[in-house]
């Protein structure tokens, strides 16, 4: 199904990321890559100030959705296409392959390739491509 | 204080992936879908965030050796591409591409309770703690061998 260009709106949303990321960088001193501050809410080895600062970034994620429904009246636009068996399999790849790999969308994709990090940009077009890939297969041969 | 910044940059960051479309799933596998029905947005995402990142974190690093709150910044070190990286890079791509959602967005959609983001979000948990206890593809050197 069809979705709608959306350049300004995703342009001011991508920015608004960016001032985020700069803002926990300049208050607390850390990387806002969502998959690096989610693993280490429940890592054994993290210490304190760091849980501490990871729990409250994904409590503030957690909140965005509410309070647009508060101001806006409505939950923002959204539709889960993928089956629940799909969603599952999914999960279980996005969870682990982000740890495993250091980082995702945001800690690679948006903070790394910001610092000129090599390792990020190199992150950043494999999973661009397995995903390109991913979806060409599952779409286009597969046909699902 | 410095905690309430940590609440608030959570806040900011989530509230930008819903203005920008990155927290419904369907727009992200058609921005994925290039020889179908593309949907380019992301890329404009992605180009907001780092125009902003960027300066940001380049005017933070030179003008302060702290963080406004005398805390140390934690800059990632590493610089060598191994086998972990692009295994795990790869991996993530294409649960990414199967969903429709990274770590970010599903969270930020957690609460709106679609059947698909609350079962992609406990497999997702289950992931990470799964890769924290992976041992690094990396050869290690053993112990007490003659070299």
């Amino acid at each position: 199904m069809e979705t709608e260009f959306t350049p300004w709106a995703s342009l001011g949303g991508g920015m608004l990321i960016g001032a985020s990321a700069v803002l926990l960088m300049a208050t607390n001193g850390r990387i806002a890559g969502i998959s690096g501050l989610t693993s280490r809410i429940f890592a054994r080895a993290t210490g304190s100030e760091a849980r501490g600062v990871s729990a409250l970034f994904v409590l503030g994620l957690l909140l965005a959705a509410p309070l647009w429904l508060l101001v806006s009246g409505s939950w923002p636009t959204q539709w889960v296409p993928s089956s629940p068996v799909l969603m599952a399999l999914a999960g279980l790849l996005v969870g682990f392959g982000a740890t495993y790999g250091n980082g995702c969308t945001s800690g690679h994709g948006v903070c790394g390739i910001s610092r000129g990090s090599g390792r990020s940009i190199v992150a950043t077009a494999t999973f661009m491509a397995t995903g390109f890939v991913t979806v060409l297969v599952i779409r286009h041969l597969i046909g699902a | 204080m410095k905690q309430f910044f940590a609440l608030l940059s959570g806040l900011i960051f989530g509230l930008g992936l819903i203005v920008s479309g990155m927290a419904d799933p369907a727009k992200v596998l058609n921005f994925l879908d290039l020889f179908g029905t593309w949907d380019p947005s992301l890329a404009f995402v992605m180009g907001g965030a780092i125009a902003v990142t960027a300066p940001g974190f380049a005017w933070l690093t030179r003008t302060r050796q702290q963080t406004f709150f005398e805390g140390e910044f934690h800059m990632p070190t590493k610089t060598d591409l191994d086998p972990k990286l692009l295994t795990g890079s790869a991996i993530f791509g294409i649960g990414w591409g199967l969903g429709g959602f990274c770590p970010g967005p599903a969270l930020t959609a957690l609460p709106m309770a679609a059947t698909g983001t609350l079962i992609f979000v406990p497999f997702m948990l289950v992931g990470m703690w799964v890769a924290r206890h992976t041992p690094d593809l990396r050869p290690t050197p053993k112990e007490g061998a003659a070299s």
